[in-house]
């Protein structure tokens, strides 16, 4: 629908100019990517002299020991995937639990887990630890620099949020869907598997993309559960080792960012529609 | 009845490894901590002492703390500045991508981008730029006072958190955009055709149609706001990493330590945990206090649909 009123070409060209004054950032980073350090401090905002400077930064950083960017890569997309997988299917089954289960009980935990979204990071972080150290101690199962832990700890936050969401959707769904599978023959568990998981898709992509770009963006968390030091580091964790040195190498940072931004672009640019949709849909409700 | 029985157990067996999560995750850490702030907590294990009971000596001596207090004043500071500019830009941008103009898909994915990129990242990025290219900028536009030292943004603490303020928006606007956007594209054309036969002209449309059918979008962009605002912490470390130093009640503090890093680094770097906990139990209570009020006094003013 075409909203009435709004002269094209004056409100085009002043959106046209915030456009390129919110790319400048990623404009700078690809320039200097390809320039020397003294390059990147003598002229920051010019063209790079030389373009295949940006292929040997490149090279520079794929084997850097700090920044380990296959390792720091792989562990994001497990510490990521491993998590939203888990937040989906646990939060979506439990949500349906208690929208069915339709007890007191059943009520008051509903309560609790929204009542827990309040509550910040901050306040669970440092006790965590001791807690995750103290169950790792007694019963053999480290929990702390490993995959374990920050898992369990990326569930245990992700599921408040994800359990509202997908407790509002299912509940929309009409019980008669269910009653008539009763009938057929199916078993409770295979009533959410086969006939409720199906129709939840839609809240499936939304909390899949709000979890996604929190978890894997994250930095406080896995430099808490994971450490500093760690041979397993996040993308985020492995940036702040590189840049957060004393000698700042301005030009090989920045090919660092680079490197850490490519795949989430692209991954936005080929998923554009569901990305968006998914954010803002979630967010409304 | 075994159906109700069979019933109940599959309930309770969908639930279970969520409950496990946040018994370990979220219960038993949030009430440890709350105890723990109340004792000498450290992390220096001393041999056959147990953990003191202090009181509330913790919480005392941090409102005591001059870093501690200027940390909550910035934090609240920067807070309200960045609710504000957050929420004009990306209403703004939302009037023009929801305008007749070329390209509007295209402006709209371009100015969300920032938001996939993480505050550690960003922080680094705009560092660089508000310390390398913006002095750069005003030797190409001739304005000499840019390239000066003493005139970069991180230089100074109050530009500092301004360039936090900055670098915050670029991050959200897109995001908060998007949830206007939603706002805007939902008020039925009839309302806009009816007021242009009266002789309403856009600014008055934009007064009296568009801004109050957008209510529910303002009560959820102010929480979302509001509470990213105060919790910030990767871009504050990775952009002024705490900032100058700057004195405040005599005592030389960091000048852009934000509440999050505040705690943070009383407990790493002060090595003092059980104050940084007391202050992470206050960090909540505020946050929880102001985010209650303003989404209560936002709801009252919601128009439904």
């Amino acid at each position: 629908m075409r909203r009435p009123g709004g002269k094209g070409l004056g409100l085009g060209l002043m959106t046209g100019f915030l456009f390129l004054v919110f790319m400048f950032p990623f404009f700078m980073v690809l320039v200097n990517s390809a320039k020397g350090p003294f390059e990147v401090t003598d002229s920051p905002l010019a063209m790079p002299a030389d373009w295949s400077l940006l292929f040997a930064n490149i090279g520079k950083i794929w084997t850097s020991p700090t920044v380990k960017y296959q390792a720091s890569f792989i562990a994001s997309l497990l510490v990521t995937a491993g998590s939203l997988v888990l937040i989906n299917i646990l939060s979506s089954q439990a949500a349906w639990a208690l929208v069915r289960a339709r007890t007191r009980t059943s009520n008051a935990i509903f309560l609790v887990f929204v009542a827990a979204m309040v509550i910040p990071f901050q306040i669970v972080m440092f006790p965590l630890l001791t807690w995750f150290r103290t169950v790792s101690e007694v019963t053999g199962i480290p929990l702390l620099r490993n995959y374990a832990g920050i898992l369990l700890a990326y569930v245990g936050f992700g599921m408040s949020q994800s359990i509202f969401m997908f407790h509002g959707f299912i509940k929309s769904i009409p019980l008669e869907l269910e009653e008539a599978a009763t009938i057929d023959g199916c078993a409770r568990h295979e009533i959410f598997w086969r006939i409720i998981s199906p129709i939840l898709r839609p809240i499936h992509a939304t909390v899949l993309v709000l979890n996604g770009i929190w978890i894997w963006n994250d930095y406080l968390l896995p430099l808490l559960v994971l450490g500093k030091g760690n041979d397993l580091m996040t993308i985020p964790l492995a940036i702040s080792n590189f840049a957060g040195a004393y000698v700042k190498q301005w030009d090989l940072i920045m090919t660092a960012i680079l490197m850490a931004m490519v795949p989430v672009v692209v991954f936005f640019l080929v998923a554009q529609k569901s990305i968006i949709r998914g954010m803002v849909a979630g967010s409304i409700k | 009845m075994r159906l109700k029985r069979d019933h109940s157990l599959v309930f309770w067996l969908f639930l279970a490894p969520v409950l496990f999560a946040f018994a370990m995750v979220i219960v038993v850490p949030f009430f440890l901590g709350v105890w723990y702030s109340f004792t000498d907590w450290s992390s220096s294990p001393r041999t056959g002492a147990g953990l003191a009971f202090v009181g509330l000596a913790n919480y005392a001596r941090s409102f005591a703390d001059p870093s501690f207090l200027y940390s909550f004043l910035i934090t609240v500071g920067y807070t309200v500045a960045n609710m504000a500019v957050i929420n004009v830009v990306a209403f703004s941008l939302a009037l023009l991508v929801t305008s007749r103009i070329p390209l509007r898909k295209f402006y709209r994915a371009g100015f969300f981008l920032p938001n996939l990129i993480g505050g550690l990242v960003l922080g680094y990025i705009w560092q660089f730029i508000f310390n390398s290219a913006i002095p750069q900028l005003g030797a190409a536009l001739g304005i000499e006072a840019w390239s000066r030292p003493e005139n970069l943004w991180l230089a100074k603490s109050l530009p500092a958190l301004f360039a936090i303020v900055v670098a915050g928006t670029w991050q959200y606007a897109g995001y908060i955009m998007m949830i206007y956007v939603a706002a805007i594209e939902n008020v039925p054309l009839e309302l806009h055709e009816a007021a242009q036969i009266d002789g309403a002209g856009p600014l008055r449309r934009l007064a009296s149609i568009t801004l109050p059918m957008a209510s529910q979008a303002f009560t959820i962009t102010l929480f979302l706001t509001l509470v990213n605002s105060f919790k910030q912490f990767d871009v504050n470390i990775s952009l002024t990493s705490g900032g100058p130093s700057t004195i405040f009640l005599d005592k030389p503090i960091f000048g852009t330590e934000l509440l999050a890093m505040n705690i943070y680094n009383t407990a790493f770097i002060s090595n003092d945990l059980a104050m940084g906990q007391a202050r992470a139990v206050i960090f909540f209570l505020v946050l929880a206090v102001i985010a209650t009020v303003q989404v209560a006094v936002n709801k009252k003013r919601e128009i439904e649909l």
